[in-house]
């Protein structure tokens, strides 16, 4: 095999860490949020993911509860499902900096040494900067849960 | 007949076209690309990106304008093209045949020019639900503005029209018909011959959307006896933002223009406007005069080859793909008519399109991934999207041995 066979294939599975397919087999926090304050739909039309995200934010402004529904391709689902995992327990606008944070480390080149520590196991979707076409999969939950909180539009799509 | 006399024409071999197309000599991730997705745009052979260059170096100029030596070049070129055409799709006359932007502005035309005069609230349109979007949202645009209903002929499990229903919901309300005649998603060839028979008998015409079906087979017009087809250069291996829409003259004539500006007029004065003949009429502005040469000098590369010989190599090669794709286990094939042309949806268990789309991108492979720009077919068939493999002159059964490769390895990362 030739050293850019290696390298590729080091990419893809760069891509598809064991953790990334553990959440898109079985995200967590899937379903409807029947008590959720705030939500909003992502849809990227260009592949037809779709899926709607839930808060439900305490008096305090944390974020007591989240979930989400819907489909997608592995890296959508296993962001949604991440991104749940990461924000519950946060204040809004420590989520809304999470967002920040997350969008720079797939599309931003710089300042990437100094968010990502913060990241935590979000870090496994890094593989995804190698993936042009695969970023707004990854940033579609979101760019959701950006909507939801600013309560700006109830729909975020990728485009 | 005609058909026979095109492929007596046809001398080229057909397995060594793939060194015709220069995009197809280059490495994608380390490995030689293997195009499978010419259903969505096919590449160019080298003699139309010549032909396109040579004008642009040489001949440019506007059409239909100016007395010297380049615009009567590119006139020339302009209108040679539209004789090409019409040989190709053996209309009765040039005056048939309109350049436009592709198949949906030339459906669009015919909704707005032919049928937006005509019809009166509670008539309807019949489409079908294997349609391109834009076989579908001309005519749901046209039925808003008319307050006519758009009937949607239903599918089978395998992707074929149902045609008893087709005949049932066809009534006297019907005043139009709008059908694909190869299924972009599916690949089924839809029985165009019967319906256009049924629609004789009512008086009412039919347009085929025929982008997916001018790459595969020799069309006829004056046989099928549709009165519109509608087909775009870049699925037929030549540039995009050019198409044509061949219509019935009688149709066309009585038509009122569908845009206004230079080049559909004789005469302009704030009185009033003399509209020019056809198929001028209908060409309003300054056109794509390079996408048209290179849509000729495509022309003329497939009917170098031969319109059938390409059918029975896409047909084999398809038969193939069908064969290699069903060995593997986990594999649902979606559309299975036993009439089809070159292309396969299909999805792997449960890994989603885009996930398989990205796994074989990096084995050098194109394939689409999503709802092709069919989302009634993708609720049809209750999946988000499907991997579609289409298949052009060009492919051969190597491009399917790694196809089937690829799709082991996306297996195996995702067990």
């Amino acid at each position: 095999m030739s050293a850019v066979h290696t390298h590729e294939a080091d990419d893809l599975r760069e891509l598809y860490r064991e953790l990334i397919l553990d959440h898109a087999r079985s995200p967590r926090h899937f379903g409807k949020l029947d008590a959720a304050t705030h939500t909003a739909r992502g849809i990227n039309p260009l592949c037809g993911d779709r899926l709607q995200l839930f808060l439900q934010l305490d008096q305090a402004e944390r974020i007591a509860a989240a979930s989400f529904e819907g489909s997608g391709c592995a890296i959508s689902v296993a962001s949604a499902s991440l991104l749940t995992d990461s924000v519950i327990g946060m204040s809004a606008t420590e989520a809304l900096e999470l967002f920040t944070a997350f969008t720079a480390q797939l599309c931003d080149q710089q300042d990437v040494a100094v968010v990502i520590p913060r990241l935590g196991k979000l870090q496994a979707l890094s593989g995804v900067r190698e993936f042009p076409a695969r970023v707004k999969c990854a940033t579609l939950a979101w760019h959701a849960l950006e909507s939801a909180i600013s309560q700006r539009s109830a729909t975020a799509t990728t485009e | 007949m005609r058909q026979a006399q095109v492929e007596q024409q046809g001398r080229g071999r057909i397995e060594d076209r793939r060194t015709d197309f220069p995009a197809l000599q280059q490495m994608i991730h380390g490995h030689s690309l293997v195009y499978l997705d010419s259903a969505a745009s096919s590449q160019m052979p080298g003699s139309v990106i010549e032909t396109i260059a040579r004008y642009q170096r040489n001949d440019h100029a506007n059409v239909h304008r100016g007395v010297h030596t380049l615009s009567h070049r590119a006139t020339d070129a302009y209108e040679g093209a539209r004789d090409k055409v019409r040989n190709f799709v053996n209309a009765a006359s040039r005056s048939e045949v309109i350049f436009t932007s592709g198949t949906t502005e030339s459906i669009n035309l015919v909704a707005q020019s032919y049928c937006r005069p005509l019809l009166r609230a509670g008539d309807s349109v019949l489409i079908s639900h294997l349609e391109h979007h834009s076989n579908i949202v001309p005519w749901q645009l046209l039925c808003e503005q008319t307050a006519a209903e758009l009937r949607v002929v239903p599918i089978d499990e395998q992707g074929q029209l149902d045609m008893p229903a087709l005949a049932r919901m066809f009534d006297e309300k019907v005043r139009m018909v709008a059908v694909a005649h190869v299924s972009n998603a599916l690949g089924t060839i839809n029985p165009v011959r019967e319906i256009i028979a049924l629609a004789r008998q009512r008086d009412v015409p039919v347009l085929l959307d025929g982008a997916q079906g001018v790459p595969h087979m020799a069309i006829d017009v004056q046989e099928l006896d549709c009165d519109f087809y509608a087909f775009s250069g870049h699925k037929m291996y030549a540039p995009t933002g050019v198409g044509v829409l061949y219509g019935r003259e009688s149709l066309l004539d009585a038509m009122p223009p569908y845009q206004g500006g230079g080049d559909m007029i004789l005469e302009v004065s704030f009185t009033g406007t003399t509209y020019n003949e056809l198929p001028y009429k209908f060409e309003a502005g300054t056109p794509n005069i390079s996408g048209v040469i290179g849509l000729g000098a495509a022309i003329d590369y497939l009917q170098s080859i031969g319109m059938l010989a390409i059918a029975r190599h896409e047909k084999a090669l398809l038969a193939y793909l069908m064969d290699e794709l069903q060995k593997i286990s986990g594999i649902r094939l979606i559309g299975t008519a036993p009439h089809k042309a070159s292309v396969q949806s299909f999805m792997l268990d449960n890994i989603h399109p885009h996930d398989l789309g990205t796994i074989l991108d990096h084995q050098g492979i194109a394939i689409r991934t999503g709802h092709h720009c069919a989302m009634p077919v993708m609720q049809h068939f209750a999946v988000p999207g499907t991997a579609r493999a289409s298949l052009g002159l060009y492919n051969n059964r190597d491009d399917i041995d790694r196809l089937v490769a690829a799709l082991h390895q996306a297996k195996q990362i995702f067990s």
